[in-house]
């Protein structure tokens, strides 16, 4: 099983986020982390290489600081990495992104793609299932789930509201996989002195070009949701905030 | 020019998510002047097709093909494509569920085109209309426009619009079959049946209060002081889904898209930062108490309450003034 896992650096779950001068983007002086689901669509390549034998190749795109990500899934047991390096690939939308992706593997033969069900920061749920379509491959989206058969493999979609499916599919396949699917290992010592040694190809702008159009939609502006809610804020120390909140609960929302 | 909404069915059934759809896209056509049409897609769609015609629209198509139940992204793709680009719609909008989100990416890509997803409203800025989304798990809010040639595709949130305020029809509009071809080969995935994965203990959408915990809880030891708070109150504990992907607490008790949707008198949010998903399972509770130590958690956007700070050093003294008070 020859796997590919795309992974996206994204600002940490707490960081504080400013604007920047353009208004349509944040201020990037932030502290990143991988995009959660992510982690989780790695960890599941790395399973099913150590059931199956094979390759676990990671793909990100992003400027210098994307290579943390990069670097850390080497150092988990990816055997090599593709990082397309570039500060202007943050700004392409989905179809975009996934064409970079597409180009930069077209000399590749995978079994299976994966990608995290959607990113912490646009959060489009978009760039594997355009992948996917991109490459002309079948997909399947959350999947909680994966068994390979003779014919291809058996994944497991989660569903809403408590319910799943299974799916039967050929290969080669494009997965989008859900946080919680597996536990997440650590990198070990070993594995983060074996990542230097692991070779990580970059591809520039520049090499992709051709391939990238124009963005087919535009961030007009960001800014910080407007409060439809009037919210109390009760402060004060801890004994005094739980006083308070108890009489507003009985006395103000009638609850207690 | 036109909009469409594809309606949502599953096994027979209109996804109630739909009217939310349509609720939208009336007032999209109410300011824009264009034509509401909608469409459902599946084998043996009639009956709902009909029923979407009673709703204020001026046409209902139902896509037809029996390869088109069950559901797969193949087909939906195939026969959507065929079926706007004939009609060469000005706008198609679709409720952002797990159906959807698997199919439309696809639909777009095929027709050159793109989806705007996961909106939660518009805005028409002179002749340009712009969608917003949540972006940054909610922290941020973005106007997003489409600089490609229609037709533009948008999906929206669960929840964005009130679809008990879908405006029904002077008369019901006309249902016209559209039967769609699906070529052998094109279906390449095997759906089996759907199925729940074990019999859900806890139904926490009947319960009166909630304490509910996230990521902020830090360890599974720690579980047990929300627990102390629940009983204190009479209700239930309740999780984020990071917290039931740890197997901190049983799937069972996860609330959010992915778990259950409640809208208790008291929901209380600790250690919890609001997430769309999960806010999308809890934002028709009548009360929210949020405590968390991260200021601009996009949990405080929604609630009522906000206590900003460590709910360790809180909840202690907040279970005793509970206990007190029920005495």
């Amino acid at each position: 099983m020859k796997i590919l896992v795309c992974m996206k650096q994204v600002p940490q779950k707490d960081a504080p986020l400013k604007l920047n001068e353009t208004g349509a983007w944040i201020r990037e002086d932030v502290s990143y982390e991988v995009n959660e689901p992510d982690a989780y669509a790695l960890e599941e390549a790395l399973r099913q290489k150590e059931k199956h034998s094979g390759e676990v190749v990671v793909i990100t795109s992003g400027p210098a600081r994307a290579s943390q990500v990069l670097r850390e899934a080497l150092a988990k047991g990816a055997d090599r990495a593709i990082h397309l390096e570039d500060a202007a690939f943050v700004g392409l939308d989905a179809l975009n992104t996934a064409k970079a992706f597409a180009a930069a593997i077209k000399d590749e033969k995978f079994d299976m793609i994966f990608t995290g069900l959607q990113s912490d920061d646009y959060g489009y749920a978009q760039t594997g299932v355009i992948l996917a379509e991109l490459l002309s491959w079948p997909h399947a989206t959350i999947i909680m789930q994966i068994e390979k058969n003779d014919a291809g493999i058996r994944v497991k979609r989660e569903l809403e509201a408590g319910y799943f499916q299974f799916v039967d599919m050929p290969l080669p396949a494009v997965l989008t996989i859900q946080s919680g699917i597996n536990k997440l290992r650590y990198a070990t010592l070993i594995g983060i002195k074996q990542a230097k040694n692991k070779p990580m190809r970059k591809v520039t702008l520049a090499d992709l070009q051709s391939a990238i159009g124009t963005n087919l939609q535009k961030i007009e502006r960001l800014y910080v949701p407007q409060k439809t809610k009037n919210t109390e804020v009760i402060e004060g120390p801890p004994a005094e905030v739980a006083k308070k909140l108890v009489e507003k609960l009985r006395n103000e929302a009638r609850i207690l | 020019m036109s909009i469409l909404v594809v309606v949502e069915q599953r096994e027979g059934k209109l996804n109630r998510v739909s009217m939310e759809t349509l609720t939208a896209a009336q007032a999209l056509a109410a300011e824009t002047g264009w034509p509401l049409e909608a469409a459902v897609v599946g084998s043996n769609v009639a009956a709902i097709a009909s029923e979407v015609g009673g709703k204020k629209l001026a046409k209902v198509y139902a896509i037809e093909n029996a390869k088109l139940e069950p559901y797969t992204p193949d087909a939906f793709a195939h026969a959507l494509k065929q079926f706007v680009t004939t009609k060469n719609p000005k706008l198609v909008l679709m409720p952002h569920t797990y159906q959807v989100r698997d199919f439309i990416p696809k639909l777009a890509t095929a027709m050159g085109r793109t989806a705007i997803s996961d909106c939660i409203g518009y805005k028409k800025e002179g002749e340009k209309l712009v969608f917003t989304r949540q972006m940054f798990q909610g922290k941020l809010a973005a106007d997003v426009s489409f600089t490609s040639e229609a037709p533009w595709f948008v999906t929206f949130q669960n929840g964005a619009f009130r679809g008990d305020k879908v405006e029904a029809g002077a008369s019901a509009a006309p249902v016209e079959t559209v039967n769609v071809d699906i070529p052998d080969g094109v279906i390449r995935n095997k759906p089996q049946e759907i199925f729940k994965e074990a019999k859900q203990a806890v139904d926490l959408t009947q319960a009166d209060i909630i304490v509910s915990v996230g990521r902020g809880i830090k360890e599974q030891k720690n579980i047990e002081l929300a627990q102390q708070l629940a009983e204190a109150l009479g209700g239930e504990l309740a999780a984020s889904r990071p917290i039931c992907d740890n197997g901190w607490l049983p799937m069972d008790r996860q609330i959010g898209s992915s778990g259950q949707t409640v809208a208790p008198k008291l929901y209380l949010a600790l250690g919890i930062s609001g997430a769309i998903q999960h806010i999308v399972g809890m934002k028709g509770a009548r009360t929210i108490v949020a405590i968390n130590k991260d200021s601009e958690a996009p949990i405080f956007e929604i609630a009522d309450y906000a206590v900003v700070g460590n709910l360790f050093d809180i909840v202690p003294p907040l279970i005793e003034e509970v206990k007190k008070s029920k005495t």
